[in-house]
């Protein structure tokens, strides 16, 4: 065998020798969706702080903040449910693991009505994409971007934690991935603590 | 109660305080709404308190904190420096509102 044999035999051992920071390759992948997909938050909220920085008639819609808290108190607790999930799942009780990751579902689906129901209140008010009657255009713009993008995350979650939960009673699916499920809930969560102040609280009218 | 019992209180324990405390951050961000600030200080403060929220869901509902030392500096410098190389544009953010001409 030759030296370059002895080398490449070498580094391929090297390479295949196990799973990168010696986490499951499924989990390794979701934290570089998470990274990726936090990336993206950044820049919608990094654009939106530019433009409400910039424009001087910068709207401030929002009087109440009852129904953002109450969004807020629901996502939270969403979480720990779907901790409570995980652990069921990693003590092998399936029937509360499904249990808890329902109650994450349906927490997902409270979460995402009132998110609509102030929506339709912001559109009756007559605010679009384009233009609301408090100023400039581009906070409607922003607004429904950065939140419909939330949404959307939330609504692919709310499907995921039934289809998973389903799977996992099922047998098809271990308490890894709800695990997995769990690291993208949380990560919806997290992303919901930046959107609150910023897009909210800072257009709180007083 | 057995040793397994037990650690699994402890991690419930563990869990539920860091729900309170995320609650109570939360809660913070909606008294400082209500302060008398301008609004790069509202703007400072919440995110202060959004960050440290961001952090402890992160490193404890994400179990981030128990990975390997090596993964949780990948995923902090990596998520760190990209987040800081997108705050170049603030200058001009600041033109825009002080009028000044753009160069020609």
């Amino acid at each position: 065998m030759s030296q370059a044999d002895l080398t490449m035999e070498g580094h391929t051992t090297g390479l295949t020798a196990g799973p990168a920071f010696s986490i499951p390759t499924k989990k390794l992948a979701i934290w570089l969706f998470i990274i990726a997909d936090t990336m993206t938050f950044s820049a919608c909220l990094v654009a939106y702080g530019f433009l409400r920085n910039g424009t001087p008639d910068w709207p401030r819609p929002f009087h109440s903040i009852t129904n953002v808290a109450l969004m807020t108190f629901i996502l939270l607790t969403s979480s720990l449910t779907m901790l409570f999930g995980l652990r069921s799942a990693r003590a092998g009780d399936k029937a509360a693991a499904f249990r808890w990751t329902m109650i994450t579902a349906a927490a997902g689906i409270a979460f995402a009505l009132l998110h609509v129901r102030e929506w339709l209140g912001l559109i009756n008010e007559g605010m679009t994409l384009f233009k609301n009657p408090w100023g400039t255009g581009l906070f409607g713009a922003s607004f429904f971007s950065i939140t419909g993008l939330h949404l959307t995350h939330v609504t692919v979650g709310v499907i995921a934690l039934i289809a998973v939960g389903l799977r996992y009673r099922g047998g098809r699916y271990n308490a890894d991935d709800i695990e997995i499920l769990g690291l993208y809930w949380h990560f919806v969560d997290l992303v919901w603590m930046f959107v609150v102040p910023l897009v909210y609280l800072l257009n709180l009218a007083h | 109660m057995t040793t397994v019992e037990g650690h699994k209180s402890n991690g419930i324990g563990k869990e539920l305080g860091v729900y309170v405390c995320l609650l109570a951050l939360a809660g913070l961000q909606f008294v400082i709404a209500y302060q008398n600030l301008d609004a790069s200080q509202m703007f400072s403060r919440m995110l202060v308190v959004a960050v440290v929220e961001a952090v402890l869901a992160a490193m404890f509902f994400m179990h981030l904190w128990s990975e390997k030392r090596g993964f949780l500096l990948f995923v902090a410098i990596f998520t760190i420096f990209v987040l800081l190389t997108m705050q170049y544009g603030w200058t001009d953010s600041f033109r825009m509102v002080s009028g000044a001409p753009f160069s020609k």
